[in-house]
């Protein structure tokens, strides 16, 4: 009786477990299971499978849903970019060197900003981090000296972002000739030696998502935000980078500098 | 307009358990979820009709796709995928078997087994999202149940063990 049906095939089986089975093939499923123990087996691993992965993950779907999310401030844009953007950045060039992606929609961010201060910033970061007797003007050590001075020369309340959480400690700063006047440039240093650097020079540019940047050995992330540019400099790992501008970011951004 | 967001706004919470099952790592899987969402608000215009959540599935599977391409040109960062938590005893051991049986699929499979397992969808949905005909999709889910199972059976593929 049993042999008048088709045997059953393993797509049957599967299709059986999710419940995707034509209906007038269960019954004959069913009956097959009862006489192949084996296939009842597979049936029964692949069910406990399905349920230990729901059980694992299930419950994130009851879980509130964080304000990040909120669709009006998404479709906004939102002026804290760490929304929107800076996930659409992460994306962006995780997606490939893809370095256009813009908060706003702005396509007001002129390249030709990003070109000058990444290709300076990248100088200058070339330039210092092979230094190791005078990296810099003023140690870490002075860092409220640092500020003050810097801060001073770029006309501009500058925040140097603690980045003991990402491993980096202040080797201090410098101040630079930039493309349109004064520039500040400060110097870190990780466990193993590598060196990381933020370059700040005042812009009219309007605000931009982080932009990244290869060159040679040394790799740049590039953000306008407040009439400020920054550029963290550092050696060509993107997420490395990116985490490392990131936190510096949320530091600057949570301590809203103003221009004086 | 409004039906559009609210159905957007009703995925969200399978979309993260989604992203979190194919990432296993909380913190980018809401970076999937939010360029998701940001990307499925800037193309509403070409979003015709059918099942928001299908194409919100697509949209992050295809993210998470390019994210992987991205990493596998870079070897070095290839860690960052091999989730290797210390041991853990008592219940969060088997979670976490599972966590890693999961982490030991290819990712289409993997992609393929969570659509159907964890977020119900249908053969031809998923055949959808994955862009195949639905025969790849049968086969992605036997070879992932197939995988899993070995792996639960103490054959960790070598593969895995590279640090």
């Amino acid at each position: 009786m049993i042999d008048q049906n088709p045997p059953v095939t393993e797509e049957e089986l599967h299709a059986y477990v999710d419940g995707e089975l034509a209906p007038d093939r269960r019954a004959a499923v069913e009956t097959w299971l009862a006489s192949h123990p084996e296939d009842a087996a597979r049936v029964a691993q692949w069910r406990a499978q399905a349920d230990a992965i729901r059980a694992r993950f299930g419950v994130l779907a009851s879980e509130p849903v964080p304000a990040r999310f909120d669709l009006d401030h998404l479709a906004r844009g939102a002026r804290s970019w760490r929304g929107a953007a800076a996930a659409a950045v992460v994306l962006a060039f995780l997606t490939g060197g893809v370095v256009g992606w813009m908060a706003h929609g702005a396509s007001a961010a002129a390249p030709s900003r990003f070109d000058t201060f990444t290709a300076q910033a990248l100088e200058a970061h070339k330039v210092y981090v092979v230094e190791v007797r005078h990296p810099v003007e003023v140690t870490g050590a002075e860092r409220p000296h640092l500020v003050q001075w810097l801060s001073k020369r770029l006309d501009y309340e500058l925040r140097i972002p603690d980045l003991e959480p990402s491993g980096l400690k202040l080797v201090g700063g410098r101040l630079l000739p930039g493309p349109f006047g004064p520039a500040a440039f400060c110097m870190y240093e990780g466990p193993s030696g590598e060196r990381f650097t933020i370059y700040y020079a005042r812009t009219d540019s309007p605000q931009t998502a982080m932009r990244y940047r290869e060159a040679d050995r040394f790799a740049a992330l590039y953000w306008v935000e407040r009439g400020l540019a920054y550029v963290v400099s550092g050696p060509p790992e993107r997420e490395r980078l990116l985490s490392i501008a990131q936190a510096a970011y949320d530091q600057i951004d949570k301590n809203t500098p103003q221009a004086k | 307009m409004g039906g559009f967001r609210q159905g957007i706004e009703a995925a969200v919470p399978a979309l993260r358990r989604y992203a979190r099952a194919l990432t296993r790592n909380g913190e980018l899987a809401d970076d999937l979820v939010q360029d998701t969402l940001v990307r499925a608000l800037r193309s509403e215009h070409l979003f015709h009709g059918g099942d928001i959540r299908s194409w919100l599935y697509t949209i992050l599977t295809n993210l998470n796709r390019n994210r992987l391409r991205a990493l596998a040109r870079r070897p070095a960062l290839q860690a960052i995928e091999d989730n290797d938590a210390p041991e853990v005893a008592g219940p969060e051991a088997g979670a976490r078997d599972i966590e890693r049986a999961l982490a030991s699929l290819v990712e289409d499979q993997r992609s393929a087994l969570l659509l159907v397992v964890l977020e119900g969808l249908s053969y031809r949905e998923v055949a959808q999202v994955q862009g195949v005909p639905i025969g790849t999709v049968m086969s992605r889910l036997a070879r992932a149940r197939m995988q899993i199972k070995a792996y639960l059976d103490g054959e960790r593929p070598a593969l895995r063990r590279i640090k």
